[in-house]
């Protein structure tokens, strides 16, 4: 049996063997479900890089489901779109696993770690098959996977309110689902093929169909709705104010970004960019919808006092920047579309690894709480700063790279009113991160002493004593996503590298 | 009467789209979170009747390998639904599961209700974190 060609797969079959094994592991030792967790998932993202290596040489590798053929059989395709954020969200799935044990151990029951492991690891396995397959059943049933996974994960937290927020976005999340399998539905009763690949041949006869633009509007509907965009964000706040900090963590880095590819792969690589363009008002739709969530995300987040509230409406802002890039489609926007896939990955990645390591040490949620924090924790609040100043979109991190290439592509684009908008909005995050950092080092000593007081009273055996940073095991992965803001920002030749061809890819004309 | 031959003559699509709107409706309005996950099975439930109504071939038979038969209908919407009913059955598992644990948190299942004891429990001093702990 040759293990290098069937690569493809097995970044699945990994992790989705482990999930079932997990809970019985669990059973003979708590500990051993992490162990399993962190190898099943450590093992899809060295299989992911070779992928990676592999296209970035050869091109578009395409994987057969039981030797059965294309549009007959299951496709698994791996070209330079998809090996790149295969690569991200396995790599931020790692991250985050390794983050969790500590943060896991003290938020979630032990009797039911193991089971959360199980699950989180069929999160990941949902995420990393949404990205890989080729057919577009298959999406849909990795986009169920990836959503029950996540509505359980998210009813873990806490509090009651946990539950609520885990409850509507079952209901939206269901009926983004469904919208989706309606829109699958319509293309196959025109098109009878259900192959991504097969199914751009034989749509583009058939644009003036209302049945295909019924399709293609269900599909936007749906797809928008699981990315959290603008006006049908209103789930994602909930979610990832009270799910488990890790859970926040891994859905802000990950899921929503999966979702933008899932919509990039349809507008682009299903649909053609004459029919984005020339067919239906979809990119001017997309655009005015991007501009609103870029401003309103950001508006919104200035109101919150809840941290994690405020990395929540930040993060609707940040996807509005991913729509952006898309809808302008020409090669530069598209290449800082995508690049900011990883870039805001690695952003609230690290971000939201902060928030919970605060909440692990201390329990403070709320942004008046973190008076003086930078004297307490001060490598947590480091890896902070970087990401706010990345957020920001300061010159030498990631999140001024993207900006960069939306800005130059809405210039070329012949759209300049985009960079106002992309201005206004760096301020706007700059306002509601720097009342953060400000806060942190150099809040006053009297408010200090009433929140670690606070923080005593009600986490009376504090773990580490109050003060000092988060344990290594938090701490670790957290810098390493803060400095790979840095890193790269200033070597961002690697990824634009990738990203650049991936563009070409979905806009040209193959 | 061509009007008469689009109601009468796919009358499964009329009936699909009354059923997801019955469903959707539910879903959106009703207050019980029992009801709304009953809409939400209806509204599946539609899409499902969709995806059998476009296997259905004109003059098909079941898709038996039979010697007396000229047409199958097809048989592949049939199989896609199996997938669908699946993932259906688990939603609905998973919600009740949640609702469960809601009427133990908040001691009912009506929306409105919920919605005012977590505006009560906002009040309280910031960062209210602790209250839930086990």
């Amino acid at each position: 049996m040759n293990i290098v060609a069937n690569l493809p797969v097995l970044v699945i079959i990994i992790p989705l063997i482990s999930a079932l094994l997990i809970p019985p592991i669990g059973r003979l030792n708590r500990t051993f479900s992490w162990y399993v967790a962190i190898s099943a998932t450590f093992l899809s993202f060295l299989i992911s890089i070779s992928l990676l290596d592999t296209v970035m040489a050869n091109g578009r590798i395409s994987y057969r489901l039981g030797a059965w053929e294309p549009p007959w059989g299951i496709e698994y395709v791996v070209d330079y779109l998809n090996s790149f954020v295969l690569v991200v969200v396995s790599f931020i799935a790692f991250i985050m696993t390794v983050y969790s044990k500590k943060s896991v151990e003290k938020e979630i029951e032990r009797s039911k770690i193991p089971f959360f492991y199980s699950v989180y690891v069929l999160l990941v396995t949902g995420l990393l098959g949404m990205i890989i397959t080729g057919d577009i059943f298959n999406l849909y049933v990795f986009i169920e996977i990836s959503s029950l996974a996540g509505y359980t994960l998210v009813a873990m937290g806490k509090k009651r309110d946990a539950l609520i927020a885990s409850y509507n976005y079952l209901i939206l999340g269901t009926i983004a689902a469904t919208f989706i399998l309606l829109g699958i539905g319509y293309l196959y009763m025109v098109t009878g093929s259900l192959n991504m690949g097969d199914l751009r041949e034989r749509l583009p006869m058939l644009y003036h169909s209302k049945v295909v633009l019924t399709a293609f509007a269900f599909f936007t509907v749906g797809l928008s709705l699981k990315l959290a965009l603008f006006p049908l964000h209103i789930w994602l706040p909930n979610v990832y104010t009270h799910a488990p900090s890790v859970v926040s963590a891994v859905m802000a880095a990950t899921s929503t970004k999966v979702g933008a590819y899932v919509l990039l792969r349809i507008l682009f690589s299903v649909f053609t960019v004459e029919f984005d363009l020339h067919s239906v008002p979809i990119t001017k739709i997309l655009l005015l919808l991007s501009v609103l969530a870029i401003i309103a995300g950001s508006v919104l987040a200035i109101a919150q006092t809840n941290i994690k509230r405020m990395l929540a409406y930040s993060s609707v802002g940040q996807i509005g920047y991913i729509v952006l890039g898309a809808a302008l489609a020409n090669q530069l926007a598209m290449t800082g579309s995508l690049l900011h896939i990883l870039n805001h990955a690695l952003m609230i990645g690290a971000l939201f690894m902060v928030v919970g390591a605060i909440a692990y040490k201390t329990g403070i949620e709320e942004i008046s709480g973190l008076k003086g924090m930078g004297k307490k924790m001060p490598l947590t609040m480091a890896a902070f700063t970087v990401g706010s100043l990345s957020m920001i979109g300061i010159p030498l991190t990631v999140g001024f790279v993207s900006k960069w290439y939306l800005a130059l592509g809405a210039l070329e684009a012949g759209m300049w009113y985009f960079i106002p908008v992309i201005l206004v909005s760096s301020l706007l995050t700059a306002i509601y991160f720097w009342r953060i950092i400000e806060s942190i080092y150099f809040g006053s000593a009297e408010s200090e002493t009433g929140h670690a007081d606070y923080a005593l009273v009600h986490n009376p055996h504090p773990v580490f004593g109050n003060r000092g940073d988060a344990p290594l095991g938090m701490l670790i992965p957290t810098l390493l996503l803060a400095s790979l803001c840095i890193v790269f920002g200033i070597a961002a030749f690697i990824p634009v590298s990738v990203a650049t061809q991936a563009a070409v890819m979905l806009l040209g004309a193959n | 009467m061509e009007m008469i031959e689009l109601i009468l003559g796919k009358y499964n699509y009329w009936i699909y789209i009354a059923l997801m709107m019955i469903g959707f409706y539910a879903t959106i309005a009703k207050e019980n979170l029992i009801k709304k996950i009953i809409g939400l099975n209806i509204f599946q439930t539609a899409v499902f009747l969709f995806y059998i109504s476009i296997g259905k071939v004109d003059g098909g038979t079941a898709p038996i390998l039979w010697d007396k038969a000229v047409l199958y209908d097809n048989p592949l919407p049939h199989c896609l639904m199996l997938t669908g009913i699946v993932v259906s059955v688990s939603t609905t598992a998973v919600a009740l599961a949640l609702i469960i644990k809601i009427y133990k948190a908040y001691g009912t299942i009506e929306e409105d209700k919920i919605l005012e004891m977590g505006e009560e429990e906002k009040t309280p001093t910031p960062g209210s974190w602790p209250q839930g702990s086990r």
